[in-house]
């Protein structure tokens, strides 16, 4: 064997070739990566008893609505990764997006224990149809600009917020712990959102006018968030859920707050046009093709473990 | 053989090694069972650090190392966890790794949670030169519990583990 054959070993090489990167990077270290032997069920170990007075199924429909919102959230901030106008921002929105990946997980998760189902947080993720989904249509929409993405995550974090505030006080005690926790990292979405509103709106005539575009953009799916469904009616009369419509005034004093030092003025109402109804499964295209792209590995390999 | 709470809070944190569990204050309970085996329970950091997964493999690896036949790895929401209970020794660890540790959590006032527009009101030292004319670069960093940090006397960026 002359010494130039590229079979022959490296020079100090002492380690066993490894057939491709994966294995190399994956000796005996599983669980280090995500594609490893699964994520152990992030309510391992929580008493998930469904508290007395409340009916099963409708807290399971209630932590749909909350998981799906920030769900589907999370996926369009993910979709900012590699086209976010800097890294630093990019390095946000991905860590965003993963505080509301692991909201999402806990809800999920909470929804599958509620209703006996015991549907894990996988196949309620992965497996259901755009018209299981119970997220308002303001996560859904395609992604517009920076502009627009600070504007709709100034409206879904400052709305979240409020919401997950009062929630902490849920009588169903996995809400309540999800919620805490979650205040401490929404708080932190939500000014970041304002401080980047306030930036665009009180920077150049032209990062004022992207900004304004944005939040018109964003503004006809406002309303929606507001308007209880009848599971969350009866889950904020049991003591366990949020009346949505609660939580206009905090929100209003946010947004006037933040506008005000953006120097922008809020948008016009959308006038007349019905709510859309998220809450019960109705949903646009565009949630069809995220679930597309979103659930498409899950179910070309049913059941796979890597 | 080594009590399963000294190992337990021995194991490292994956994403800031320079810590044991002990020292960033996530181990709630460690109860060995009378087969042998060791129940831990311990508090998510971030709803979404996906440390936590390598925490739980790693707690359950180094106590069937030390003999404990059966672990059981079991999560507690409430209460939340808090980065004022990173321990002292967690603290100044932090700090000699060149990461500013956090400030006191800020306390809950009744009312609404206060939006905070502009630069934070405390500016942690700079870990390398101790000045404490320092700016944030981006409250959000490298992993969930940390934003970036530059300091303007020795010009150097640091990490800082925000206050949660």
């Amino acid at each position: 064997m002359s010494s130039g054959d590229p079979r022959e070993p490296l020079p100090g090489r002492h380690e066993p070739f490894l057939g491709n990167a994966y294995e190399a990077l994956n000796q005996g270290e599983d669980t280090r990566w995500a594609y490893g032997t699964g994520f152990a069920d992030p309510l391992a170990g929580v008493d998930t008893r469904v508290p007395e007075g409340v009916d099963g199924a409708d807290l399971a429909a209630y932590c749909l609505m909350l998981g799906d919102d920030a769900l589907i959230m999370s996926h369009r901030l993910q979709e900012w990764c590699a086209h976010a106008p800097e890294l630093e921002e990019e390095v946000a929105l991905a860590n965003i997006a993963l505080d509301l990946l692991g909201q999402a997980r806990l809800l999920l998760s909470r929804a599958g224990a509620a209703d006996g189902s015991g549907s894990d947080e996988d196949a309620l993720a992965f497996l259901r149809e755009a018209g299981g989904f119970r997220n308002v249509h303001l996560v859904e929409a395609e992604n517009g600009d920076f502009g627009q993405e600070m504007a709709r995550l100034l409206v879904f974090a400052t709305w979240r917020l409020a919401l997950l505030d009062r929630l902490a006080g849920s009588r169903d005690p996995v809400l309540a712990a999800v919620a805490v926790k979650g205040v401490k990292e929404v708080a932190y979405h939500r000014d970041y959102a304002a401080g980047w509103v306030v930036r665009l709106g009180d920077g150049t005539s032209y990062s004022r006018r992207r900004i304004a575009e944005g939040l018109a953009a964003v503004w006809p799916s406002v309303p929606e968030l507001f308007v209880p469904h009848e599971v969350e009616s009866r889950l904020a009369a049991a003591g366990v859920g949020v009346d949505p419509a609660t939580l206009r005034e905090e929100f209003d004093a946010v947004i006037a707050h933040v506008l005000t030092t953006a120097t922008l003025t809020p948008p016009a109402g959308p006038g007349g046009s019905a709510v859309p109804r998220g809450r019960d499964g109705t949903h646009t295209a565009a949630l069809t093709r995220l679930l597309d792209e979103m659930q498409s590995v899950a179910r070309a390999h049913p059941e796979t473990t890597w | 053989m080594v009590s399963a709470r000294e190992v337990a809070k021995a194991v490292p944190d994956p994403e800031l090694p320079m810590l044991s569990l002990a020292d960033l204050g996530i181990l709630r309970d460690v109860e060995e069972t009378e087969g042998g085996g060791v129940i831990v329970t311990i508090t998510p950091t971030y709803s979404g650090c996906p440390a936590m997964d390598a925490i739980r493999a790693d707690l359950s690896a180094a106590l069937r190392a030390a003999g404990y036949a059966e672990v059981e790895v079991r999560t507690r929401l409430a209460p939340a966890w808090t980065t004022d209970w990173i321990s002292e020794e967690g603290r100044r660890k932090l700090a000699g790794a060149g990461i500013a540790p956090p400030g006191p959590a800020p306390a809950r006032r009744p009312g609404p949670v206060p939006l905070t527009l502009g630069p934070p009101r405390r500016r942690p030292g700079c870990p390398l030169c101790g000045s404490h004319d320092t700016e944030e670069l981006s409250r959000f960093g490298a992993t969930a519990c940390k934003a970036l940090w530059r300091c303007r006397t020795c010009r150097e960026p640091f990490e800082h583990v925000k206050e949660l």
